[in-house]
């Protein structure tokens, strides 16, 4: 197999004058009311454990740090058997992935991936280490906060959700334009929130950060009927 | 009280690393049940240049039209060799494929039925959500009656469409996707570019995929 070389080029804005997604006024179906969300691969216990889930026997470099919050739906209500899948860079910013070409130092002890499942009361957790910044645009000198991206599979493909979480008060918010794509109003639920009382002495720091899907309101969910059963 | 959802951000381009789309493109198994389709295409953006590591994700009903959903309590059969779910990536040519099954038409709001489809997820570097479209069968006899489809722009219905092969015994359905770049649903994001190899093929003059808004 030949070796391919990657490169990063400016996406162009396009202008054009016909929108970029054709509104269509239906409403949603049975295809957009259900998702494989109960029927994926059960998770266990140790993929939500990045510190360790490299599997070396060693544990990774960086600051340990807890990430908790719940799964809810508009109306607050919690989402239980939600898979949340998440990937991050390592404590130096870099990312154990084949298109990562930054020179930051590779931990060996650390893939930078994991996976839970909300539980009961739509609550998850992981435990992993708080990611680096991120250089990618040498010629302007940008770089990327500290992030962590997630990927949630609610019930619904209308819930289905990819985002990035991003720690407080991180002097690279301004000049993010990833961050600042999100509107002003709109950006601190993107930022999760340090949690004391989550803090664990002499071990980890604790972060909060709840997920709102899509949900009750634009579905005909009967909650219990729905989540019956669900990863029995 | 109704709480704000989480904002959107773009999947970025190290998704492999957290979504693990290897192998997760063969949803089916020798036992499972219907006709075994092999569907693939390109991803193209609006300039014709195949798009690389484009996350694609597929949902789809059983044969019977039955989806793998707790919502779904039609006394239909389920089928223990079909969750009907998958996961890719465009290679270096802006290609991809899934082996899967033809799925069975389902309900429509109403006593109406859907054409058989599929619906189509694509996460793209620089694209700030998930696109959904759907992809339908140009060889059903069901599909022009489609009630999602007859909302869909007849000059525009044809990106929706699949057409159907005959391939060294194998059935394949070949569906491309073109994403247009709008300065307001991408953010400037660098797109990875591979060495594509000769077989490249470029995309020009296909009209852009219609996507859902599901917002």
């Amino acid at each position: 197999m030949s070796e391919k070389r990657y490169a990063y080029e400016a996406w162009e804005e396009v202008t054009r004058n016909e929108p970029h997604l054709s509104s269509l006024d239906e409403p949603l179906t049975l295809s957009e009311l259900t998702s494989p969300f109960a029927a994926i691969d059960p998770v266990r216990p140790e993929e939500s454990d990045l510190t360790t889930n490299a599997g070396t026997g060693a544990e990774a470099i960086g600051q340990r740090v807890v990430i908790t919050g719940r799964v809810l739906d508009e109306n607050g209500e919690p989402i239980p058997g939600v898979i949340i899948e998440i990937w991050q860079a390592n404590a130096a910013g870099r990312y154990n992935h084949e298109f990562d070409s930054w020179q930051g130092p590779l931990d060996p002890n650390f893939v930078g991936r994991g996976r839970c499942m909300s539980d009961d009361q739509g609550v998850y957790r992981f435990l992993t280490i708080r990611p680096g910044a991120y250089p990618w645009k040498d010629e302007t000198n940008e770089w990327r906060p500290a992030h962590i991206h997630l990927s949630i599979m609610g019930p619904s493909i209308a819930s289905r959700l990819v985002t990035q979480l991003y720690f407080p008060g991180d002097p690279l918010f301004p000049l993010d334009t990833i961050f600042q794509s999100i509107p002003e109003k709109d950006r601190e639920r993107v930022v999760c929130r340090y949690d004391h009382d989550l803090t664990e002495p002499g071990w980890a720091m604790g972060f909060r950060f709840d997920i709102v899907l899509r949900g009750a309101q634009a579905t005909p969910f009967e909650t219990d009927r729905v989540y019956e059963g669900v990863h029995a | 009280m109704t709480l704000d959802l989480t904002p959107t951000q773009t999947v970025g381009p190290y998704f492999s690393l957290g979504m693990m789309p290897e192998g997760a493109n063969i949803l089916t198994q020798s036992g499972t049940e219907g006709e075994h389709i092999r569907i693939e295409g390109y991803v193209f953006d609006s300039d014709g240049d195949p798009l690389f590591n484009v996350l694609l994700e597929i949902w789809q009903a059983n044969a019977h039209g039955r989806y793998n959903h707790p919502l779904d309590q039609r006394p239909l059969p389920l089928d223990p060799d079909f969750v009907g779910f998958g996961r890719t990536s465009t290679d270096a040519n802006g290609h991809y494929w899934f082996q899967t099954i033809k799925p069975g038409p389902v309900p429509y709001p109403g006593d109406k039925m859907q054409a058989p489809h599929i619906i189509v997820l694509v996460h793209a570097s620089g694209v700030s959500h998930p696109l959904i479209t759907r992809m339908y069968f140009a060889d059903d006899p069901r599909t022009e009656s489609d009630p999602v489809l007859q909302g869909v722009p007849p000059n525009r219905r044809s990106t929706l469409l699949a057409k159907r092969e005959e391939r060294d015994g194998e059935t394949v359905y070949r569906f491309d996707i073109v994403l247009r770049g709008e300065a307001e649903d991408l953010v400037l994001e660098g797109k990875i570019v591979a060495e594509a190899t000769e077989d490249a093929v470029r995309g020009t003059g296909k009209a852009e995929t219609v996507f859902l808004a599901l917002r």
